[in-house]
């Protein structure tokens, strides 16, 4: 569960990136975050997964208060929560293989869970026959695809994802979304930020629009609801 | 931690030496170089303290007794001598044995004196602390039956004062060595972390501990140290036993002698060796301090 009450933030610069957002989102729950560039969709983001401290507020998620976290605890907080971005933050050396591989060394498991985990996420995202490229040798949307893998691949209770689709065309964002759905019937909540106005009127979920740091909308099976 | 994750933090920081191979190089000179000076400063100095307290501790006070004085009189003057704090030992030396002494220095020509000596009996007094010596000759020249006193004077002054500056000099010029090499580790291990910021990122993103991220950098740093102090020990080692061979036999009949070879050389390299990983790990964690921000 996430739960955000009465959260400012305010950034070094001045600038109010968020102001009394109050949003609520069940275990489960598949939720599109949308609203104009600006409006405070990835600082959002990013406090759910305590890249940012709120300025006041509390941000509660898997029963953690995020403002009373300690920076110590921090990765542990982390582990429980897979975070995709629009540009993929694969490591280019690595193979596909190894970049997900390396999601589970730098927590410290045992290395015959790793082989087995790995082949698993691999096989649930489709890319068991490519493990042994390095991400270049990769489209973009396997690139993604690789890069979910990895976000899943702790099985957090959460993934956020910062426009996964923002970098892809239109028909290989449709698979990405397939792929967040699946994870999504599994029970892990899925929070997706987006600016993919054919996918939130498609794929009808929970739509919370923000402008200018507040909640401006929040419906059940939305619509995207801007021009642009 | 768990063995896996040991192996991990070797290899990783390992890759990376080999990754940045010129940079790498660059570092390891600088400790290299840094070292080098440091270790020949430190030799130079220990032998020129060793110098100086040969020489100190060869610094006496020659007491000439007046020709009038009775024995009862020498016997209340070495006593009164002996008195005094700042002393250590009062020597007789009858002039008898001053021209023996004098006959054996400076050859036989001096026999001639033997029929009419014109020297004195003499106390030679040795101080505590060789710096009392000046305080101590003052003191001993007001006493009765003390015809003058001789130590050096003006010479041993001289002499503390250009020891000491030399002592300060070089602890000076050794820290601010030490403090540009680790400078240029911390900026390689800076550019290190630069090139591997995404990887960074990712780690953290995953959940990523603080200690895990900061190991495989505290390794290279402490590999750049370690591979930066062998050729000073190595150079240093050969370098002092060559002097010590040329430079010792000559001064056989000197009472200024350099250290021995061992244990002192075996000092200077686990010096050089310990303050060359000093040097690598602290310059590495200055740079994860400021450019991880974890």
């Amino acid at each position: 569960m996430i739960e955000l009450k009465d959260v400012y933030k305010k950034y070094p610069n001045g600038v109010m990136a968020v102001s009394g957002l109050n949003i609520k989102i069940n275990q489960g729950e598949f939720v599109y975050i949308v609203g104009p560039s600006g409006a405070g969709k990835s600082t959002l983001v990013k406090l759910i997964y305590r890249e940012e401290k709120p300025t006041s507020g509390d941000v509660i998620v898997n029963g953690v208060n995020l403002s009373k976290l300690r920076d110590k605890r921090i990765p542990y907080f982390r582990r429980q929560i897979g975070v995709v971005f629009q540009d993929f933050k694969l490591l280019p050396t690595l193979t596909v293989y190894e970049n997900i591989a390396f999601a589970l060394e730098v927590i410290e498991q045992e290395p015959s869970y790793i082989r087995s985990r790995v082949m698993e996420v691999l096989d649930q995202v489709g890319l068991k026959n490519k493990a042994r490229m390095l991400p270049s040798e990769l489209s973009g949307g396997e690139q993604q695809r690789v890069s979910i893998a990895r976000s899943i691949v702790n099985m957090p209770k959460v993934v956020i994802a910062d426009e996964p689709t923002g970098n892809l065309d239109p028909e290989t964002s449709w698979d990405i979304m397939k792929i967040l759905e699946d994870i999504n019937v599994t029970g892990t909540t899925v929070v997706m930020a987006t600016h993919n106005r054919d996918i939130v009127n498609t794929n009808k979920h929970r739509v919370i629009a923000i402008e200018g740091g507040k909640v401006v909308r929040d419906e059940q099976l939305g619509g995207y609801g801007y021009e642009d | 931690m768990k063995i896996n994750t040991l192996k991990r933090h070797f290899r990783e920081s390992f890759k990376s030496l080999g990754r940045n191979g010129w940079m790498m190089f660059a570092s390891a000179s600088a400790v290299t170089i840094t070292l080098l000076l440091v270790g020949v400063f430190f030799v130079i100095i220990l032998n020129m303290n060793k110098f100086a307290s040969d020489i100190e501790n060869d610094v006496e006070i020659r007491v000439h007794i007046d020709l009038a004085a009775k024995a009862a009189d020498r016997e209340r003057l070495e006593s009164e001598i002996e008195s005094l704090d700042a002393v250590n030992s009062v020597k007789f030396s009858s002039k008898q044995q001053e021209l023996k002494e004098l006959v054996k220095r400076m050859g036989d020509d001096f026999k001639l004196f033997q029929q009419d000596n014109p020297l004195y009996d003499v106390f030679i007094v040795k101080t505590k602390q060789p710096t009392d010596t000046p305080k101590v000759a003052a003191q001993i020249q007001k006493m009765d039956h003390v015809e003058s006193v001789i130590y050096g004077k003006g010479k041993v002054e001289k002499l503390f004062h250009v020891l000491s500056i030399c002592r300060n000099v070089g602890v000076v010029l050794i820290i601010a060595l030490l403090l540009t090499a680790m400078f240029l580790i911390s900026n390689t291990i800076k550019i290190t972390i630069f090139a591997r910021r995404k990887e960074i990122e990712i780690m953290k993103l995953v959940g990523a501990t603080n200690w895990f991220i900061r190991w495989p950098f505290l390794l290279e740093g402490l590999w750049l140290g370690i591979l930066g102090s062998i050729l000073p020990i190595v150079l240093i080692s050969f370098g002092y036993y060559s002097v010590y061979k040329i430079v010792e036999p000559k001064l056989q009949n000197n009472i200024i002698h350099m250290l021995d070879i061992s244990p002192f050389i075996y000092g200077v390299d686990g010096l050089l060796l310990v303050l060359g990983v000093c040097i690598g790990i602290w310059g590495s964690s200055m740079s994860i301090r400021r450019y991880l921000k974890v």
